[in-house]
């Protein structure tokens, strides 16, 4: 950053269109949508996202020319005291590469989405919120992009707070529906209240960086950041810890994780565009981007790691247990997370971003793909239904992978597109999720043993679940009728999860061994980036690790033909662990029990004696004060002219004296 | 003779007007007290129409009586309305603005 | 002692003592009486002071005109006197004391100290206050005023008509008022 040479590209002025285009997609949306049409609406929101990505993709080709960092400034935004903020847009490596994996995965799910929405309305029955759900989309991708294209941390958090604003309302789009028809409003509360703690994190991180920097912009701090790193450890060491619970919160780390699984609750693009491919790895952008403030405190650095670590694996194990598909998928979710932010807590900067690209890619696909067994179950639900009870409302669950099987023949573009997800999530060679998480992996045992048994560990279990969720959803015979009538989805579905496939399978090209495409792109953002050598040991062990998965994951589901109600192979073998894990180690009751529970009783406090009681009093005490004094001086009202007169001369004998003795 | 003489005699005259509209609940005492405010103010503006060599103080003084007459046409009049409605025209009657 | 502070000083004993009889006369006809001859009194200052034409539209519209209708309004109402008794006991000693306090900064603040009591008044020009003079600035240099004064005299009648015309018109506005009687 300091190094690089501004870049003075007239290209760079194009740079607010990724945010403006999305905006227009939505105001077009907003005030047209419900007037002309579903085709019109997605066509709208869909072809805005693949504008911004044009628009990328232009500033991308103008920066691999000339690389360096470019600004545009576009307006004024805050100017009080020593604070001179600009709406400022930055142009390098590493937020043009944010901004190409958020406009481009993110249009291949509107495109998914347009398809998907069809049906996900009909199916709960409200097809006027199809316009909702496309402005909404369009408004995340404005947020996202706000969020990567700033030039201060001040303009970052706006992008942050908006994104946390569309993932809470998209979470609870069917916020009517949901168990006991609040699921899925608790879900997005819960979202938000989660996220907020984070953000309260950030804001304070914000708060000491402007206290002692007295700026906001990243040029100005990270210039600074040595000095004052000698001068003050301690205040760069506390901003870096505050900020990291900030990525806690939206990267869904421990402790603060526990929103994301819930957050399942929104439509399945939404689980893949936000909570899968880009809002969760906000966090991880924001640690590469302060790479120079973490640079500074190796302490802030261990932190990040060991929550990375520990977050990948506590994850890992809870995928183990779960039936709900998507469930599985946030977990996975999660515990991909953590490889990426242990990998930029070991100042492996690139490699992180390597990983958040590659997880972009096979984690949206698998989602999407995901979605599209639930809509296949739906159908088929449909379809066996129809005739006799077809409006009779029972228990079905189209996401409890225990009610699907042998989907493999029925689903046959969404089994290969699934397939090649699982693998590359496993780290299979040559797909791509090999190649980033091996970086990561040979850059951890590179600094640390401990951290390197973490993640292998996690990345065996991924490998395991992954074969899991394969096995019971694709393979044996079905488990219900619902699966036996599943359909293949149309293309408008097919076609963004070939394209996703694809990505998945040959994404791993980007930073191959010895060629490093990826590391010499972003070094001109991300200097003093840990590389470590492709390590053939650790490469192969690795690959072999997951095959055993894999086998183990087919000898236990795989081999044997099951039914719906069967316990699943591993609860006998495990016992009470399963059960732990199968309830997710408890984290929900503990924190309901340590934290939710004594708020509610504090807040009740709250209002009972001390509002109602306390303040209430005062106010009313407060009225009849009032009415009392008021009762009182109105006896001075007589009503006797003279007496009034009387009073009116004693003002004036005053004034006259007052006058004249002056 | 000295200027203070009028003056004087002005402001005596002004005083016992306001006593006798402090002092005094027949409403038409209370209505010649403040006529007789009117003079002493009037005597003010010719002495001082006097003192400059001036004729607008005569002027003025010519406007406050046709004034004052209007005053005391209406003046009257509300009070005889009033005496229709109270039958007495005591000023401490009519305190029905009482708090 | 020079003659003209003799008339001068008998004049203001007498415009005091009208006054002060104005105010605690228990008849109101008699407190009418006492105000006229403080009227034309005052109207001899005024001749003194040079300015007859006002001393004569005293006598004639404040001496004639007002006090005739005050005493019209007294023996209208048969309103000599009130029967009730003083109910704001306390009034009448405070506003004494307040009136005593309120002339002693007028005369010390006002006159004394003022430097009025040594400045002569200058011997009043001929023709300074003739009614010609006065005739003269009311019809060209305040004619607009004149005319106002006019036009406040009418609505004052039209107003004292309309306010002691009994209670069944009084509730009507003042056009139907008209018209009917037009009528």
């Amino acid at each position: 950053m300091l190094l690089s040479e501004t870049l003075q590209n007239p290209a760079v002025s194009l740079v607010p269109w990724v945010v403006f285009l999305p905006l227009i997609g939505l105001v077009i949306n907003l005030v047209l949508g419900q007037r002309l049409g579903e085709k019109f609406v997605g066509a709208v929101a869909s072809l805005a996202a693949l504008a911004a990505f044009g628009v990328a993709v232009v500033l991308a080709v103008t920066l691999a020319g000339e690389p360096g960092v470019g600004k545009f400034h576009l307006l004024d935004w805050i100017q009080v005291g020593g604070l001179n903020l600009g709406w400022d847009f930055r142009v390098d490596t590493l937020s043009v590469t944010m901004m190409l994996v958020v406009a481009g995965v993110g249009s291949l799910i509107h495109i998914y989405a347009t398809a998907y929405m069809h049906s996900d309305v009909r199916h709960n029955g409200d097809p006027s919120r199809y316009r909702r759900f496309f402005v909404y989309f369009n408004l995340f991708i404005l947020a996202m992009m706000i969020l990567v294209s700033a030039d201060s941390y001040l303009m970052l958090f706006v992008g942050w707070e908006g994104v946390g604003l569309c993932s809470y309302l998209l979470i609870g789009f069917w916020f009517e529906k949901g168990a006991d028809g609040t699921a899925n409003a608790k879900a997005a509360k819960k979202a938000f209240v989660v996220n907020r703690v984070g953000d309260f994190g950030l804001l304070l991180a914000m708060f000491l960086l402007f206290w002692n920097f007295k700026s906001l912009s990243f040029d100005e701090i990270f210039a600074q950041a040595p000095a004052l790193a000698q001068a003050a450890p301690g205040v760069v060491l506390a901003v870096t810890l505050f900020m990291l619970l900030g990525v806690a919160g939206k990267s869904a780390q421990l402790p603060l994780f526990v929103w994301l699984p819930d957050a399942m609750a929104g439509p399945t693009p939404v689980s893949a565009l936000i909570h899968a491919a880009t809002m969760v790895t906000a966090g991880v952008y924001l640690v590469a981007r302060s790479s120079p403030l973490y640079l500074e405190v190796p302490a802030a650095q261990q932190a990040v790691m060991w929550v990375g670590a520990l977050t990948a694996l506590f994850a890992a194990t809870i995928a183990v247990a779960q039936n709900d598909i998507k469930k599985v998928l946030a977990y996975s979710t999660i515990s991909q997370l953590g490889f990426m932010v242990a990998a930029v807590g070991m100042t492996a900067y690139v490699a992180g971003m390597f990983h958040l690209i590659t997880h972009a890619f096979f984690k949206a696909l698998l989602f999407l793909s995901a979605g599209s067994v639930i809509l296949g179950l739906e159908h088929g639900h449909a379809h066996s239904h129809n005739g006799h009870n077809g409006h009779e409302e029972d228990h079905f669950d189209p996401q409890d992978m225990r009610n699907m099987g042998g989907l493999q023949g029925r689903m046959k573009t969404t089994f290969w597109v699934y397939l090649i997800g699982a693998l590359a999530l496993a780290g299979i060679a040559p797909l791509s999720g090999f190649f980033s998480k091996d970086e990561i992996l040979a850059a951890a045992l590179h600094t640390s043993p401990a951290i390197f048994a973490l993640l292998i560990a996690a990345a065996f279990l991924t490998a395991f679940y992954m074969g899991r969720q394969v096995f019971l959803v694709f393979f044996g015979r079905p488990r219900s009728t619902a699966a036996e009538h599943a359909v293949e989805s149309p293309a408008l579905i097919t076609v963004p999860l070939i394209l996703l496939a694809l990505l998945s399978a040959l994404g791993g090209a980007l930073n191959l061994p010895k060629i490093y495409t990826l590391e010499h792109w972003l070094e001109h953002s991300l200097q003093h980036s840990l590389v470590v050598e492709f390590n053939l040991t650790v490469a192969v062990g690795s690959v072999l690790l997951a095959l055993t998965a894999i086998a183990l994951a087919w000898w236990l589901y795989g081999k044997r033909q099951m039914r719906a109600s069967d316990p699943d192979p591993l609860a006998a073998p495990l016992g009470g662990l399963f059960r732990a894990l199968q309830n997710k180690w408890w984290v929900d009751e503990l924190y309901q029990a340590v934290i939710v529970r004594p708020y509610h009783a504090l807040a009740s406090w709250l209002s009972g004696p001390v509002d109602s009681t306390g303040i209430d009093g005062i106010a009313n005490g407060l009225g009849q004060l009032t009415h009392w004094a008021a009762g009182s001086l109105r006896r001075i009202q007589t009503g006797y002219v003279r007496t009034y007169v009387l009073v009116v001369l004693f003002g004036v004998v005053l004034m006259l004296a007052f006058l004249a003795f002056n | 003779m000295p200027l203070g003489y009028y003056l004087a005699l002005s402001a005596v005259m002004f005083v016992i007007g306001i006593v006798g509209v402090l002092v005094r609940r027949n409403a038409l005492i209370v209505f010649m007290s403040l006529e007789l405010m009117f003079n002493a103010a009037n005597l003010l503006f010719v002495t001082f129409a006097a003192y400059y060599g001036t004729i607008i103080g005569q002027i003025s003084v010519f406007f406050v009586m046709t004034v004052a007459a209007a005053e005391v046409a209406v003046g009257l009049a509300l009070m005889v309305a009033i005496f229709r409605t109270k039958h007495s025209i005591d000023v401490d009657q009519m305190s029905s603005l009482k708090g | 002692m020079l003659p003209g502070e003799i008339l001068f000083g008998f004049i203001g004993l007498v415009v005091v003592i009208t006054a002060v009889g104005m105010v605690i006369s228990r008849n109101a006809i008699y407190s009418a009486l006492f105000l006229v001859s403080n009227f034309t009194t005052v109207a001899l200052l005024y001749l003194i002071l040079g300015a007859p034409f006002i001393a004569v539209v005293q006598i004639s519209v404040y001496a004639g005109s007002i006090m005739v209708l005050f005493l019209f309004v007294i023996m209208l109402l048969g309103a000599e006197r009130l029967a009730a008794k003083e109910k704001l006991q306390g009034q009448r000693l405070l506003a004494v004391i307040l009136g005593v306090v309120f002339l002693v900064e007028l005369g010390l603040f006002g006159v004394w100290k003022a430097g009025y009591m040594t400045t002569p008044v200058p011997p009043a020009a001929a023709t300074a206050g003739a009614p010609e003079a006065v005739g003269m600035a009311l019809f060209t240099q305040y004619a607009l005023p004149f005319e106002v004064t006019g036009f406040i005299l009418l609505v004052a009648t039209v107003g004292a008509i309309l306010l002691t015309r009994g209670d069944k018109p009084a509730s009507k506005d003042l056009i139907t008022a008209v018209s009917e009687k037009e009528g």
